[in-house]
Protein backbone atom coordinates (compact mmCIF):
# COMPACT_ATOMS: atom_id res chain seq x y z
CA UNK A 1 0.00 0.00 0.00
CA UNK A 2 3.41 2.47 0.38
CA UNK A 3 3.84 1.62 -3.20
CA UNK A 4 0.58 3.76 -3.92
CA UNK A 5 1.39 6.68 -1.65
CA UNK A 6 4.94 6.18 -3.41
CA UNK A 7 3.79 7.41 -6.70
CA UNK A 8 1.27 10.46 -5.47
CA UNK A 9 -0.99 9.83 -8.25
CA UNK A 10 -4.61 10.13 -7.98
CA UNK A 11 -6.71 7.64 -9.30
CA UNK A 12 -8.56 9.72 -11.66
CA UNK A 13 -5.44 10.47 -13.81
CA UNK A 14 -5.06 6.61 -14.29
CA UNK A 15 -7.44 5.98 -17.20
CA UNK A 16 -4.84 7.89 -19.80
CA UNK A 17 -3.26 4.74 -20.32
CA UNK A 18 0.38 5.59 -21.49
CA UNK A 19 1.88 9.19 -21.85
CA UNK A 20 4.37 9.52 -24.36
CA UNK A 21 7.09 11.09 -22.06
CA UNK A 22 6.43 9.95 -18.99
CA UNK A 23 9.22 7.87 -18.28
CA UNK A 24 8.89 3.94 -18.14
CA UNK A 25 8.30 3.71 -14.43
CA UNK A 26 5.60 6.45 -14.61
CA UNK A 27 3.35 5.48 -17.15
CA UNK A 28 3.84 1.62 -15.77
CA UNK A 29 1.78 3.20 -12.73
CA UNK A 30 -0.89 4.76 -14.94
CA UNK A 31 -1.35 1.75 -16.69
CA UNK A 32 -1.67 -0.62 -13.54
CA UNK A 33 -3.53 1.93 -10.81
CA UNK A 34 -7.10 1.43 -12.32
CA UNK A 35 -6.95 -2.26 -11.34
CA UNK A 36 -4.52 -1.68 -8.38
CA UNK A 37 -6.87 0.20 -6.28
CA UNK A 38 -10.31 -2.05 -6.50
CA UNK A 39 -7.90 -4.59 -5.50
CA UNK A 40 -6.31 -2.47 -2.81
CA UNK A 41 -10.08 -1.64 -1.46
CA UNK A 42 -11.82 -4.29 -2.10
CA UNK A 43 -9.21 -7.37 -1.96
CA UNK A 44 -6.54 -6.93 0.10
CA UNK A 45 -7.81 -4.67 2.76
CA UNK A 46 -11.18 -6.83 3.09
CA UNK A 47 -8.69 -9.80 4.10
CA UNK A 48 -6.54 -8.00 6.10
CA UNK A 49 -9.77 -6.63 8.15
CA UNK A 50 -10.89 -10.05 7.82
CA UNK A 51 -8.15 -11.76 9.75
CA UNK A 52 -8.17 -8.70 12.63
CA UNK A 53 -11.77 -9.73 12.88
CA UNK A 54 -10.98 -13.02 13.74
CA UNK A 55 -9.81 -11.26 16.93
CA UNK A 56 -12.50 -9.35 17.89
CA UNK A 57 -16.27 -10.68 19.11
CA UNK A 58 -17.88 -8.58 16.17
CA UNK A 59 -21.65 -9.46 15.71
CA UNK A 60 -24.03 -8.60 13.53
CA UNK A 61 -26.48 -5.55 14.42
CA UNK A 62 -25.37 -5.42 17.65
CA UNK A 63 -25.12 -1.66 19.23
CA UNK A 64 -21.79 -1.65 21.81
CA UNK A 65 -18.86 -1.15 20.28
CA UNK A 66 -16.75 -4.55 19.13
CA UNK A 67 -13.95 -5.46 20.94
CA UNK A 68 -10.64 -6.55 20.64
CA UNK A 69 -11.03 -10.56 22.23
CA UNK A 70 -7.58 -11.94 21.52
CA UNK A 71 -7.20 -15.68 21.08
CA UNK A 72 -10.54 -15.98 22.62
CA UNK A 73 -12.11 -17.36 19.07
CA UNK A 74 -9.40 -19.56 18.26
CA UNK A 75 -9.75 -21.05 21.56
CA UNK A 76 -13.55 -21.60 21.35
CA UNK A 77 -12.92 -23.32 18.07
CA UNK A 78 -10.35 -25.67 19.25
CA UNK A 79 -13.25 -27.12 21.56
CA UNK A 80 -15.81 -26.92 19.20
CA UNK A 81 -15.98 -30.68 18.00
CA UNK A 82 -18.99 -29.62 15.47
CA UNK A 83 -16.39 -27.26 13.64
CA UNK A 84 -14.06 -30.48 13.52
CA UNK A 85 -16.70 -32.83 12.44
CA UNK A 86 -17.64 -30.14 9.34
CA UNK A 87 -13.79 -29.47 8.75
CA UNK A 88 -12.95 -33.39 8.36
CA UNK A 89 -16.13 -33.65 6.27
CA UNK A 90 -14.77 -30.79 4.26
CA UNK A 91 -11.20 -32.92 3.67
CA UNK A 92 -13.32 -35.90 3.00
CA UNK A 93 -15.31 -34.17 0.43
CA UNK A 94 -12.46 -32.57 -0.95
CA UNK A 95 -9.86 -35.14 -1.33
CA UNK A 96 -12.91 -37.16 -2.26
CA UNK A 97 -13.89 -35.18 -5.51
CA UNK A 98 -10.53 -34.23 -6.20
CA UNK A 99 -8.53 -37.78 -6.84
CA UNK A 100 -11.65 -38.92 -9.06
CA UNK A 101 -11.75 -36.07 -10.84
CA UNK A 102 -7.93 -36.10 -11.53
CA UNK A 103 -8.70 -39.99 -13.07
CA UNK A 104 -11.36 -39.49 -14.73
CA UNK A 105 -10.15 -36.21 -16.39
CA UNK A 106 -6.39 -37.50 -17.37
CA UNK A 107 -8.80 -40.77 -18.80
CA UNK A 108 -10.46 -38.38 -20.80
CA UNK A 109 -7.93 -36.29 -21.73
CA UNK A 110 -5.70 -39.48 -23.30
CA UNK A 111 -8.64 -40.35 -25.25
CA UNK A 112 -9.32 -37.17 -26.62
CA UNK A 113 -5.98 -36.95 -27.46
CA UNK A 114 -6.00 -40.19 -29.77
CA UNK A 115 -7.87 -39.74 -33.73
CA UNK A 116 -10.88 -41.10 -32.19
CA UNK A 117 -14.02 -40.19 -34.04
CA UNK A 118 -17.07 -38.42 -32.03
CA UNK A 119 -13.84 -36.54 -30.22
CA UNK A 120 -15.57 -33.29 -30.99
CA UNK A 121 -19.22 -34.65 -29.49
CA UNK A 122 -17.16 -34.95 -25.79
CA UNK A 123 -15.75 -31.62 -26.41
CA UNK A 124 -19.04 -29.90 -27.07
CA UNK A 125 -20.36 -31.70 -24.14
CA UNK A 126 -17.77 -31.06 -21.74
CA UNK A 127 -18.94 -27.76 -22.24
CA UNK A 128 -21.64 -28.67 -20.21
CA UNK A 129 -20.87 -28.74 -16.41
CA UNK A 130 -18.19 -25.83 -17.04
CA UNK A 131 -20.30 -23.20 -18.38
CA UNK A 132 -23.54 -24.08 -16.36
CA UNK A 133 -24.48 -22.07 -12.88
CA UNK A 134 -23.28 -23.72 -9.50
CA UNK A 135 -26.54 -23.62 -8.50
CA UNK A 136 -28.23 -25.33 -11.86
CA UNK A 137 -25.65 -28.27 -11.67
CA UNK A 138 -27.33 -28.50 -8.12
CA UNK A 139 -30.93 -28.57 -9.11
CA UNK A 140 -29.97 -30.54 -12.32
CA UNK A 141 -28.61 -33.47 -9.88
CA UNK A 142 -31.79 -33.42 -7.40
CA UNK A 143 -33.46 -34.07 -10.43
CA UNK A 144 -31.78 -37.00 -10.89
CA UNK A 145 -31.55 -38.52 -7.28
CA UNK A 146 -34.94 -37.31 -6.56
CA UNK A 147 -36.77 -40.34 -4.91
CA UNK A 148 -39.36 -40.50 -7.01
CA UNK A 149 -39.37 -38.58 -10.13
CA UNK A 150 -35.46 -39.31 -10.81
CA UNK A 151 -34.05 -41.42 -13.58
CA UNK A 152 -31.39 -42.64 -11.16
CA UNK A 153 -34.05 -44.90 -9.36
CA UNK A 154 -36.21 -45.30 -12.26
CA UNK A 155 -32.44 -47.03 -13.84
CA UNK A 156 -32.16 -49.05 -10.82
CA UNK A 157 -35.92 -50.23 -10.74
CA UNK A 158 -35.89 -51.17 -14.50
CA UNK A 159 -32.72 -53.31 -13.78
CA UNK A 160 -33.90 -55.24 -10.88
CA UNK A 161 -31.42 -53.27 -8.20
CA UNK A 162 -33.75 -52.80 -5.58
CA UNK A 163 -36.77 -50.26 -5.18
CA UNK A 164 -34.86 -47.20 -5.36
CA UNK A 165 -33.35 -44.72 -2.65
CA UNK A 166 -33.45 -41.29 -1.04
CA UNK A 167 -30.09 -40.75 -2.05
CA UNK A 168 -29.95 -37.15 -0.85
CA UNK A 169 -31.38 -37.66 2.53
CA UNK A 170 -29.81 -41.21 3.60
CA UNK A 171 -27.29 -40.57 6.48
CA UNK A 172 -24.96 -42.82 4.02
CA UNK A 173 -25.44 -41.68 1.08
CA UNK A 174 -25.68 -38.50 1.31
CA UNK A 175 -21.91 -37.41 0.92
CA UNK A 176 -21.40 -39.82 -2.09
CA UNK A 177 -23.78 -38.50 -3.72
CA UNK A 178 -22.65 -35.05 -3.79
CA UNK A 179 -19.05 -36.50 -4.12
CA UNK A 180 -20.43 -37.44 -7.71
CA UNK A 181 -21.61 -34.24 -8.29
CA UNK A 182 -18.39 -32.11 -7.69
CA UNK A 183 -16.55 -34.73 -9.65
CA UNK A 184 -19.36 -34.31 -13.08
CA UNK A 185 -19.20 -30.60 -12.28
CA UNK A 186 -15.33 -30.07 -11.94
CA UNK A 187 -13.91 -32.93 -14.15
CA UNK A 188 -14.04 -30.88 -18.01
CA UNK A 189 -11.71 -28.33 -16.53
CA UNK A 190 -9.39 -30.38 -15.54
CA UNK A 191 -9.50 -32.40 -18.49
CA UNK A 192 -8.97 -28.80 -20.70
CA UNK A 193 -5.62 -28.67 -18.38
CA UNK A 194 -4.83 -32.03 -18.63
CA UNK A 195 -5.15 -32.11 -22.21
CA UNK A 196 -2.84 -28.93 -23.02
CA UNK A 197 -0.12 -30.52 -21.07
CA UNK A 198 -0.47 -33.50 -23.17
CA UNK A 199 -0.17 -31.93 -26.85
CA UNK A 200 3.04 -30.44 -25.10
CA UNK A 201 4.42 -33.43 -25.05
CA UNK A 202 7.08 -34.41 -27.69
CA UNK A 203 4.87 -37.01 -30.29
CA UNK A 204 8.93 -38.07 -31.97
CA UNK A 205 9.57 -39.23 -28.12
CA UNK A 206 6.48 -41.37 -28.37
CA UNK A 207 7.24 -42.55 -31.45
CA UNK A 208 10.83 -43.76 -30.92
CA UNK A 209 9.73 -45.29 -27.72
CA UNK A 210 7.10 -47.58 -29.74
CA UNK A 211 9.97 -48.22 -32.25
CA UNK A 212 11.71 -49.46 -29.11
CA UNK A 213 8.55 -51.40 -28.36
CA UNK A 214 7.74 -49.89 -25.25
CA UNK A 215 3.87 -50.49 -24.87
CA UNK A 216 1.44 -48.45 -23.69
CA UNK A 217 1.90 -48.52 -20.01
CA UNK A 218 5.70 -48.11 -20.42
CA UNK A 219 5.02 -44.87 -22.65
CA UNK A 220 2.77 -43.51 -20.62
CA UNK A 221 5.12 -43.42 -17.66
CA UNK A 222 8.33 -43.00 -19.26
CA UNK A 223 7.23 -40.05 -21.82
CA UNK A 224 3.41 -38.89 -21.11
CA UNK A 225 3.95 -38.96 -17.71
CA UNK A 226 7.47 -36.65 -16.92
CA UNK A 227 5.88 -34.19 -19.33
CA UNK A 228 2.63 -33.79 -17.95
CA UNK A 229 3.82 -33.67 -14.20
CA UNK A 230 3.80 -30.16 -13.50
CA UNK A 231 0.35 -29.63 -15.75
CA UNK A 232 -1.44 -32.41 -13.47
CA UNK A 233 0.37 -31.15 -10.11
CA UNK A 234 -0.73 -27.65 -10.55
CA UNK A 235 -4.55 -28.47 -11.53
CA UNK A 236 -4.72 -30.88 -8.84
CA UNK A 237 -3.46 -28.60 -6.26
CA UNK A 238 -6.22 -25.82 -7.72
CA UNK A 239 -8.67 -28.34 -7.64
CA UNK A 240 -8.00 -29.10 -4.08
CA UNK A 241 -8.23 -25.72 -2.78
CA UNK A 242 -11.33 -24.98 -5.12
CA UNK A 243 -13.10 -28.26 -3.98
CA UNK A 244 -12.35 -27.32 0.04
CA UNK A 245 -13.99 -23.35 -0.30
CA UNK A 246 -16.62 -24.64 -2.27
CA UNK A 247 -20.08 -23.87 -1.77
CA UNK A 248 -23.34 -23.45 -3.99
CA UNK A 249 -23.34 -27.16 -5.14
CA UNK A 250 -24.03 -28.60 -1.39
CA UNK A 251 -25.61 -25.85 -0.63
CA UNK A 252 -28.57 -26.39 -3.19
CA UNK A 253 -28.29 -30.27 -2.99
CA UNK A 254 -28.36 -30.50 0.86
CA UNK A 255 -27.70 -27.64 2.37
CA UNK A 256 -25.22 -29.51 4.64
CA UNK A 257 -28.24 -31.65 5.87
CA UNK A 258 -29.35 -34.95 6.74
CA UNK A 259 -27.67 -34.82 10.07
CA UNK A 260 -24.93 -32.63 9.09
CA UNK A 261 -23.46 -34.81 7.26
CA UNK A 262 -22.27 -33.35 4.14
CA UNK A 263 -21.89 -29.89 6.16
CA UNK A 264 -18.76 -28.61 4.66
CA UNK A 265 -17.10 -25.70 6.72
CA UNK A 266 -17.98 -23.45 3.86
CA UNK A 267 -21.45 -23.80 4.93
CA UNK A 268 -20.34 -23.79 8.67
CA UNK A 269 -19.10 -20.56 8.24
CA UNK A 270 -22.00 -19.28 6.60
CA UNK A 271 -24.52 -20.06 8.54
CA UNK A 272 -21.90 -18.71 11.96
CA UNK A 273 -21.71 -15.53 10.03
CA UNK A 274 -24.79 -15.03 8.21
CA UNK A 275 -27.50 -17.02 10.17
CA UNK A 276 -26.40 -16.58 13.76
CA UNK A 277 -24.51 -13.09 13.22
CA UNK A 278 -21.32 -13.95 14.72
CA UNK A 279 -18.91 -12.40 12.86
CA UNK A 280 -16.06 -12.56 14.54
CA UNK A 281 -15.73 -16.46 15.05
CA UNK A 282 -16.80 -16.86 11.61
CA UNK A 283 -13.92 -14.92 10.53
CA UNK A 284 -11.85 -17.32 12.81
CA UNK A 285 -13.30 -20.34 10.97
CA UNK A 286 -11.51 -19.20 7.87
CA UNK A 287 -8.51 -18.47 9.09
CA UNK A 288 -8.17 -21.91 10.46
CA UNK A 289 -9.30 -22.65 7.08
CA UNK A 290 -6.77 -20.52 4.77
CA UNK A 291 -4.16 -22.10 7.63
CA UNK A 292 -4.88 -25.65 7.16
CA UNK A 293 -4.99 -25.60 3.74
CA UNK A 294 -2.56 -23.65 3.30
CA UNK A 295 -0.40 -26.18 5.41
CA UNK A 296 -2.03 -29.05 3.43
CA UNK A 297 -0.87 -27.91 0.04
CA UNK A 298 2.27 -27.18 1.15
CA UNK A 299 3.21 -31.14 2.20
CA UNK A 300 1.69 -32.10 -0.54
CA UNK A 301 3.46 -29.85 -3.00
CA UNK A 302 6.51 -30.61 -1.51
CA UNK A 303 6.24 -34.12 -1.10
CA UNK A 304 5.16 -34.72 -5.09
CA UNK A 305 7.92 -32.64 -6.03
CA UNK A 306 10.73 -34.14 -3.85
CA UNK A 307 8.99 -37.27 -5.28
CA UNK A 308 9.48 -36.23 -8.87
CA UNK A 309 13.22 -35.28 -8.68
CA UNK A 310 12.91 -39.09 -7.61
CA UNK A 311 11.44 -40.68 -10.37
CA UNK A 312 13.19 -38.37 -12.71
CA UNK A 313 16.83 -39.98 -11.36
CA UNK A 314 15.48 -43.69 -11.93
CA UNK A 315 13.89 -43.20 -15.45
CA UNK B 1 1.56 -45.55 -33.94
CA UNK B 2 -1.08 -48.32 -34.56
CA UNK B 3 -3.28 -49.22 -31.93
CA UNK B 4 -4.89 -52.82 -32.73
CA UNK B 5 -8.98 -53.18 -32.76
CA UNK B 6 -9.49 -54.77 -29.49
CA UNK B 7 -7.94 -51.63 -28.11
CA UNK B 8 -9.88 -49.31 -30.14
CA UNK B 9 -13.26 -50.80 -29.67
CA UNK B 10 -12.50 -50.26 -25.75
CA UNK B 11 -11.25 -46.47 -26.32
CA UNK B 12 -15.07 -46.21 -27.82
CA UNK B 13 -16.22 -47.73 -25.34
CA UNK B 14 -14.63 -45.52 -22.74
CA UNK B 15 -15.47 -42.86 -25.01
CA UNK B 16 -19.30 -43.27 -24.89
CA UNK B 17 -19.00 -43.95 -21.78
CA UNK B 18 -18.14 -40.09 -20.60
CA UNK B 19 -20.15 -39.02 -23.00
CA UNK B 20 -23.21 -40.74 -21.02
CA UNK B 21 -21.62 -39.17 -17.92
CA UNK B 22 -21.61 -36.04 -19.18
CA UNK B 23 -24.77 -35.57 -21.07
CA UNK B 24 -27.70 -37.53 -19.18
CA UNK B 25 -28.04 -34.99 -16.17
CA UNK B 26 -28.87 -32.30 -18.86
CA UNK B 27 -30.67 -34.52 -20.70
CA UNK B 28 -33.05 -35.20 -17.53
CA UNK B 29 -33.32 -31.44 -16.75
CA UNK B 30 -34.72 -30.51 -20.39
CA UNK B 31 -37.03 -34.04 -20.26
CA UNK B 32 -38.69 -32.68 -17.13
CA UNK B 33 -38.90 -29.25 -18.30
CA UNK B 34 -41.37 -30.18 -21.10
CA UNK B 35 -43.36 -32.71 -18.80
CA UNK B 36 -46.72 -32.22 -17.90
CA UNK B 37 -47.87 -32.48 -14.02
CA UNK B 38 -48.83 -35.99 -14.55
CA UNK B 39 -46.37 -37.28 -16.28
CA UNK B 40 -43.94 -36.21 -13.23
CA UNK B 41 -46.10 -38.05 -11.11
CA UNK B 42 -45.75 -41.36 -12.51
CA UNK B 43 -44.50 -44.31 -11.19
CA UNK B 44 -42.13 -44.88 -14.58
CA UNK B 45 -40.77 -41.10 -15.63
CA UNK B 46 -39.61 -42.01 -19.41
CA UNK B 47 -36.90 -39.99 -20.72
CA UNK B 48 -38.88 -38.08 -23.95
CA UNK B 49 -41.85 -36.59 -22.66
CA UNK B 50 -45.25 -38.03 -24.02
CA UNK B 51 -47.25 -34.79 -23.83
CA UNK B 52 -44.92 -32.07 -24.07
CA UNK B 53 -45.98 -28.59 -22.41
CA UNK B 54 -44.80 -25.15 -21.99
CA UNK B 55 -46.23 -25.24 -18.80
CA UNK B 56 -44.14 -25.61 -16.86
CA UNK B 57 -42.17 -22.44 -18.15
CA UNK B 58 -45.54 -20.63 -17.81
CA UNK B 59 -45.72 -21.36 -14.44
CA UNK B 60 -42.47 -21.13 -13.53
CA UNK B 61 -42.91 -17.37 -14.77
CA UNK B 62 -46.24 -16.90 -12.39
CA UNK B 63 -44.27 -18.02 -9.62
CA UNK B 64 -41.09 -16.32 -9.21
CA UNK B 65 -39.81 -13.06 -10.50
CA UNK B 66 -37.64 -14.73 -13.14
CA UNK B 67 -37.71 -11.73 -15.88
CA UNK B 68 -36.29 -9.04 -12.65
CA UNK B 69 -33.52 -11.71 -11.70
CA UNK B 70 -32.60 -12.17 -15.33
CA UNK B 71 -32.55 -8.49 -16.07
CA UNK B 72 -30.10 -8.04 -12.98
CA UNK B 73 -28.06 -10.83 -13.92
CA UNK B 74 -27.32 -9.49 -17.03
CA UNK B 75 -26.60 -6.11 -15.13
CA UNK B 76 -24.55 -7.24 -12.78
CA UNK B 77 -22.85 -9.79 -15.50
CA UNK B 78 -22.32 -6.62 -18.11
CA UNK B 79 -21.17 -4.73 -15.53
CA UNK B 80 -18.24 -6.67 -14.24
CA UNK B 81 -17.50 -7.72 -17.72
CA UNK B 82 -16.80 -4.60 -18.93
CA UNK B 83 -15.18 -2.88 -16.15
CA UNK B 84 -13.14 -5.62 -15.66
CA UNK B 85 -11.14 -5.45 -19.09
CA UNK B 86 -11.27 -1.90 -19.04
CA UNK B 87 -9.42 -1.99 -16.02
CA UNK B 88 -7.20 -5.55 -16.51
CA UNK B 89 -5.83 -4.80 -20.04
CA UNK B 90 -3.70 -2.00 -18.76
CA UNK B 91 -1.92 -3.72 -15.84
CA UNK B 92 -1.98 -7.08 -17.72
CA UNK B 93 0.11 -5.21 -20.71
CA UNK B 94 2.48 -3.95 -17.76
CA UNK B 95 2.32 -8.00 -15.96
CA UNK B 96 3.34 -9.52 -19.68
CA UNK B 97 6.01 -6.69 -21.00
CA UNK B 98 7.87 -5.63 -17.76
CA UNK B 99 9.66 -7.61 -14.73
CA UNK B 100 9.68 -5.63 -12.17
CA UNK B 101 8.39 -5.73 -8.31
CA UNK B 102 4.49 -4.83 -9.17
CA UNK B 103 4.69 -7.50 -11.65
CA UNK B 104 5.86 -10.35 -8.68
CA UNK B 105 3.04 -8.98 -6.61
CA UNK B 106 0.70 -8.65 -8.90
CA UNK B 107 1.22 -12.50 -10.20
CA UNK B 108 1.39 -13.25 -6.61
CA UNK B 109 -2.07 -12.08 -5.72
CA UNK B 110 -3.08 -13.62 -8.69
CA UNK B 111 -2.13 -17.00 -7.69
CA UNK B 112 -2.79 -16.70 -3.79
CA UNK B 113 -6.61 -15.06 -4.29
CA UNK B 114 -7.34 -18.38 -6.07
CA UNK B 115 -7.10 -19.49 -2.10
CA UNK B 116 -8.65 -17.41 -0.73
CA UNK B 117 -11.79 -19.23 1.27
CA UNK B 118 -14.98 -16.50 0.44
CA UNK B 119 -15.59 -16.25 4.26
CA UNK B 120 -12.83 -14.90 5.17
CA UNK B 121 -13.16 -12.26 2.69
CA UNK B 122 -17.21 -12.01 2.73
CA UNK B 123 -17.52 -10.92 5.89
CA UNK B 124 -15.41 -7.55 5.96
CA UNK B 125 -16.62 -7.00 2.61
CA UNK B 126 -20.38 -7.06 4.03
CA UNK B 127 -19.25 -4.68 6.27
CA UNK B 128 -17.56 -2.16 4.21
CA UNK B 129 -20.51 -2.31 1.23
CA UNK B 130 -23.47 -1.64 4.48
CA UNK B 131 -21.19 1.03 5.74
CA UNK B 132 -21.31 2.30 1.71
CA UNK B 133 -24.76 1.74 1.84
CA UNK B 134 -23.96 -0.84 -1.18
CA UNK B 135 -25.71 -3.93 0.39
CA UNK B 136 -28.87 -4.72 -1.56
CA UNK B 137 -27.38 -3.09 -4.45
CA UNK B 138 -26.74 -4.46 -7.97
CA UNK B 139 -23.72 -1.95 -8.64
CA UNK B 140 -22.06 -2.67 -4.92
CA UNK B 141 -22.47 -6.99 -6.37
CA UNK B 142 -20.73 -5.83 -9.34
CA UNK B 143 -17.75 -4.02 -7.58
CA UNK B 144 -17.31 -7.14 -5.69
CA UNK B 145 -17.70 -9.30 -9.34
CA UNK B 146 -14.88 -7.02 -10.86
CA UNK B 147 -12.65 -7.74 -8.07
CA UNK B 148 -13.66 -11.24 -8.17
CA UNK B 149 -12.95 -11.89 -11.81
CA UNK B 150 -9.44 -9.87 -12.35
CA UNK B 151 -7.26 -12.50 -11.52
CA UNK B 152 -8.11 -14.62 -14.06
CA UNK B 153 -8.87 -11.41 -15.78
CA UNK B 154 -5.16 -10.13 -15.59
CA UNK B 155 -3.53 -13.99 -16.03
CA UNK B 156 -5.49 -14.70 -19.41
CA UNK B 157 -4.91 -10.84 -20.82
CA UNK B 158 -1.48 -11.11 -19.73
CA UNK B 159 -1.37 -14.75 -21.88
CA UNK B 160 -2.70 -12.73 -25.17
CA UNK B 161 -0.16 -9.84 -24.57
CA UNK B 162 2.96 -12.39 -24.86
CA UNK B 163 1.43 -13.83 -27.69
CA UNK B 164 1.72 -10.58 -29.43
CA UNK B 165 4.87 -10.33 -31.02
CA UNK B 166 6.89 -7.42 -29.24
CA UNK B 167 8.87 -6.96 -32.91
CA UNK B 168 5.71 -5.75 -34.43
CA UNK B 169 5.71 -2.85 -31.55
CA UNK B 170 9.53 -2.17 -32.04
CA UNK B 171 8.86 -1.58 -35.71
CA UNK B 172 6.19 0.38 -35.13
CA UNK B 173 7.87 2.93 -32.92
CA UNK B 174 10.58 2.62 -35.96
CA UNK B 175 8.25 3.64 -38.20
CA UNK B 176 7.84 6.88 -35.68
CA UNK B 177 5.18 6.23 -33.84
CA UNK B 178 4.73 7.16 -30.61
CA UNK B 179 4.13 4.60 -27.63
CA UNK B 180 0.15 5.63 -27.56
CA UNK B 181 -0.29 5.15 -30.89
CA UNK B 182 1.44 1.63 -31.15
CA UNK B 183 -0.74 0.28 -28.35
CA UNK B 184 -3.95 1.71 -29.87
CA UNK B 185 -3.57 0.48 -33.24
CA UNK B 186 -0.73 -2.35 -33.09
CA UNK B 187 -1.72 -4.04 -30.00
CA UNK B 188 -5.45 -3.39 -29.47
CA UNK B 189 -6.39 -4.73 -32.62
CA UNK B 190 -4.20 -7.74 -31.68
CA UNK B 191 -5.40 -8.12 -28.54
CA UNK B 192 -9.18 -7.66 -29.35
CA UNK B 193 -9.85 -11.46 -29.81
CA UNK B 194 -8.17 -12.10 -26.67
CA UNK B 195 -10.38 -9.11 -24.85
CA UNK B 196 -13.85 -10.36 -25.79
CA UNK B 197 -12.82 -13.94 -24.88
CA UNK B 198 -11.83 -12.60 -21.46
CA UNK B 199 -14.81 -10.24 -21.16
CA UNK B 200 -17.18 -13.10 -22.02
CA UNK B 201 -15.41 -15.04 -19.49
CA UNK B 202 -16.14 -12.94 -16.82
CA UNK B 203 -19.46 -12.63 -18.17
CA UNK B 204 -20.39 -16.10 -17.92
CA UNK B 205 -19.12 -16.19 -14.04
CA UNK B 206 -20.34 -13.32 -12.95
CA UNK B 207 -23.81 -14.51 -14.50
CA UNK B 208 -23.12 -17.97 -12.66
CA UNK B 209 -22.09 -16.88 -9.19
CA UNK B 210 -24.28 -17.52 -6.01
CA UNK B 211 -22.13 -17.09 -3.06
CA UNK B 212 -21.81 -13.32 -3.05
CA UNK B 213 -24.97 -12.86 -4.89
CA UNK B 214 -26.86 -15.10 -1.87
CA UNK B 215 -25.18 -12.82 0.88
CA UNK B 216 -25.46 -9.45 -0.41
CA UNK B 217 -28.39 -9.27 -2.15
CA UNK B 218 -31.66 -9.15 0.74
CA UNK B 219 -35.10 -8.63 -1.32
CA UNK B 220 -36.37 -10.58 -4.34
CA UNK B 221 -36.25 -7.43 -6.48
CA UNK B 222 -32.73 -7.39 -6.16
CA UNK B 223 -31.81 -10.79 -6.51
CA UNK B 224 -29.33 -12.34 -9.43
CA UNK B 225 -31.42 -15.57 -11.17
CA UNK B 226 -28.91 -18.53 -9.27
CA UNK B 227 -30.46 -16.72 -5.87
CA UNK B 228 -33.99 -16.97 -7.42
CA UNK B 229 -34.18 -20.36 -8.69
CA UNK B 230 -32.86 -21.70 -4.68
CA UNK B 231 -36.68 -20.27 -3.93
CA UNK B 232 -37.93 -22.89 -6.02
CA UNK B 233 -36.35 -25.11 -3.65
CA UNK B 234 -37.07 -26.61 -0.74
CA UNK B 235 -40.69 -28.44 0.42
CA UNK B 236 -40.93 -29.18 -3.24
CA UNK B 237 -43.66 -31.35 -4.05
CA UNK B 238 -43.27 -33.41 -7.36
CA UNK B 239 -45.67 -31.75 -8.88
CA UNK B 240 -42.98 -28.48 -8.70
CA UNK B 241 -40.63 -30.18 -10.86
CA UNK B 242 -41.25 -28.93 -13.67
CA UNK B 243 -40.50 -25.23 -12.94
CA UNK B 244 -37.78 -25.63 -11.42
CA UNK B 245 -36.68 -27.55 -14.42
CA UNK B 246 -37.63 -24.93 -16.91
CA UNK B 247 -36.76 -22.04 -15.04
CA UNK B 248 -32.89 -23.69 -14.66
CA UNK B 249 -32.91 -24.83 -17.96
CA UNK B 250 -33.66 -21.12 -19.20
CA UNK B 251 -31.26 -19.69 -16.69
CA UNK B 252 -28.19 -21.92 -18.12
CA UNK B 253 -28.67 -21.06 -21.82
CA UNK B 254 -26.86 -17.87 -22.12
CA UNK B 255 -23.81 -18.92 -20.17
CA UNK B 256 -23.98 -22.56 -22.67
CA UNK B 257 -24.22 -19.66 -25.40
CA UNK B 258 -21.63 -17.86 -24.30
CA UNK B 259 -19.08 -20.19 -23.62
CA UNK B 260 -19.90 -22.15 -26.93
CA UNK B 261 -18.79 -18.64 -28.58
CA UNK B 262 -15.75 -18.23 -26.75
CA UNK B 263 -14.30 -21.77 -27.77
CA UNK B 264 -14.67 -20.36 -31.34
CA UNK B 265 -12.97 -17.53 -30.90
CA UNK B 266 -9.60 -18.84 -28.72
CA UNK B 267 -9.26 -20.97 -31.60
CA UNK B 268 -9.84 -18.43 -33.88
CA UNK B 269 -5.83 -18.28 -34.57
CA UNK B 270 -6.12 -14.58 -35.17
CA UNK B 271 -2.11 -14.27 -33.97
CA UNK B 272 -1.14 -17.22 -36.15
CA UNK B 273 -1.02 -14.64 -39.16
CA UNK B 274 0.40 -11.38 -37.59
CA UNK B 275 3.38 -12.25 -37.47
CA UNK B 276 3.89 -13.91 -41.14
CA UNK B 277 2.22 -10.97 -42.74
Amino acid sequence: MTLVTESRRPARSAPGPDRPRGGPDHSAWFLVLPALIPILVLSVGPLLYGILLAFTDAQSGRTEPTEWIGALNFRDLLHDTLFWESFRIGLVWAVGVTVPQFLLALGLALLLNQNLRLRWAARALAIIPWAMPEVVVGIMWRLVYNPDAGILNETLRDLGLGNGHDWLSGLGTALPAVVVVGVWAGMPQTTVALLAGLQNTPRELHEAAAVDGAGAWRRFRTVTWPALRPVALAITALNLIWNFNSFALVYVLTNGGPGGRTRLPMLFAYEEAFRYGQFGYAAAMGCVMVAVISILLAVFLVGRLRGGTKGGDEA
Amino acid sequence: MRTSTGARVGQYAALLAYLVFLAFPFLWLISIAFKPPRELASLHPTWIPEHPTLDNFRQAFDEQPLLRAGLNSLLAALGAAVIAVLIATPMAYVMARRRGRLTKAATGWVVVSQAFPFVLLIIPLFLVLKNLGLINSVPGLVMVYVVWSLPFALWMLAGYVRAVPRELEEAAAVDGAGRLRTLVSVTAPLLAPGIVATALFAFITAWNEFFFALVLLKTPEKQTLPVILTHFIGAEGVADLGPLAAAAFLATLPSLLVFALIQRRITGGMLAGAVKS
